[in-house]
C-alpha cells in the first residue's frame, strides 16, 4: 500500500468539503484511478471527468501517471473552461 | 526590502510600477503591462466582489513555464506576473502582466499569450460573488 496526500481546489473542495485528503492505495495505483475512487465517493465531481488538469508534486501528469507513496496529488478543476493544452 | 519576485502569488494589493521597473531596460523599446480588474458585471449580471485560490506552490513554476513558453516565440525581454488571490473588491487589480521586447508588435503579441495561457493552465480560480448573494466558481 502507498499513502498519498490530496490537494483539493475551488468546486473541487467544496463538494469534497475539505482542502486536503490522505489516502492509502494499492501499490501501482495511478492518477486516474485516484480520480475514479474519488468519483466514487463524491458523485458530484463526476462532471468533471475529462475537464480536469492532474498534478503530482506540483508538476501536470498524465492520468496514467503511477503514484508513489508520499506523492502530493493534486486535481485541478478547470480555471477558464477552455481545453488546456499542457 | 525583501527582493523582487518576478513572479508572485499575492493577498496584497497589486502595483505595477515595480515589475514595469524591473522589466524595463534600454535594449527594449516597449514595455507592456495589461492590468486585469475585478469587473463589476459578467454577462450583465453585477457582482459584488470576485475571490481568487490559487495552488501558490504550483502557480508560481506554471507562471515561469508559461513566460519561457512566451520567451521560445518572440524575441522579448523580460516578464513579471503578479497575481492576487483572497477576497477582491469590485476595481481591484487581479492580475498584472508586463513583458518587454525590443519592438512593440512583439510586446502586445506576448502579453496576450501570457495572459492566456494563465487563463488555460496557472492553478488559479476565480470564485464570482453575485450582487443577490450567490457565489459561483467560474470554469
Amino acid at each position: 500500500m502507498i499513502t498519498i496526500q490530496i490537494r483539493l481546489f475551488a468546486a473541487h473542495r467544496d463538494i469534497v468539503g475539505r482542502p486536503e485528503l490522505t489516502l492509502a492505495q494499492p501499490a501501482g495505483a495511478t492518477l486516474g484511478e485516484v480520480w475514479a475512487h474519488l468519483v466514487v465517493e463524491h458523485p458530484a465531481l463526476a462532471r468533471y471527468t475529462g475537464r480536469l488538469l492532474f498534478a503530482v508534486n506540483q508538476q501536470f501528469a498524465d492520468p496514467t501517471t503511477v503514484l508513489h507513496d508520499g506523492d502530493e496529488v493534486a486535481f485541478i478543476p478547470p480555471v477558464s473552461g477552455g481545453a488546456a493544452v499542457l | 526590502m525583501p527582493e523582487f519576485q518576478p513572479f508572485l502569488i499575492t493577498h496584497q494589493p497589486l502595483d505595477p510600477a515595480p515589475l514595469v521597473a524591473y522589466a524595463q531596460a534600454p535594449t527594449d523599446g516597449a514595455v507592456v503591462t495589461f492590468t486585469g480588474v475585478a469587473r463589476n458585471h459578467v454577462a450583465g449580471r453585477p457582482t459584488a466582489s470576485l475571490s481568487y485560490e490559487a495552488y501558490a506552490e504550483m502557480a508560481v513554476p506554471v507562471l515561469e513555464q508559461i513566460a519561457a513558453e512566451a520567451a521560445e516565440r518572440w524575441p522579448i525581454g523580460r516578464i513579471a506576473v503578479h497575481h492576487r488571490v483572497g477576497t477582491l473588491a469590485i476595481g481591484e487589480t487581479a492580475v498584472l502582466v508586463v513583458v518587454a521586447a525590443p519592438h512593440r508588435q512583439e510586446a502586445f503579441q506576448a502579453a496576450a499569450y501570457v495572459m492566456d495561457r494563465i487563463k488555460e493552465i496557472a492553478p488559479i480560480w476565480k470564485q464570482e460573488h453575485w450582487a443577490d448573494g450567490a457565489a459561483e466558481w467560474r470554469e
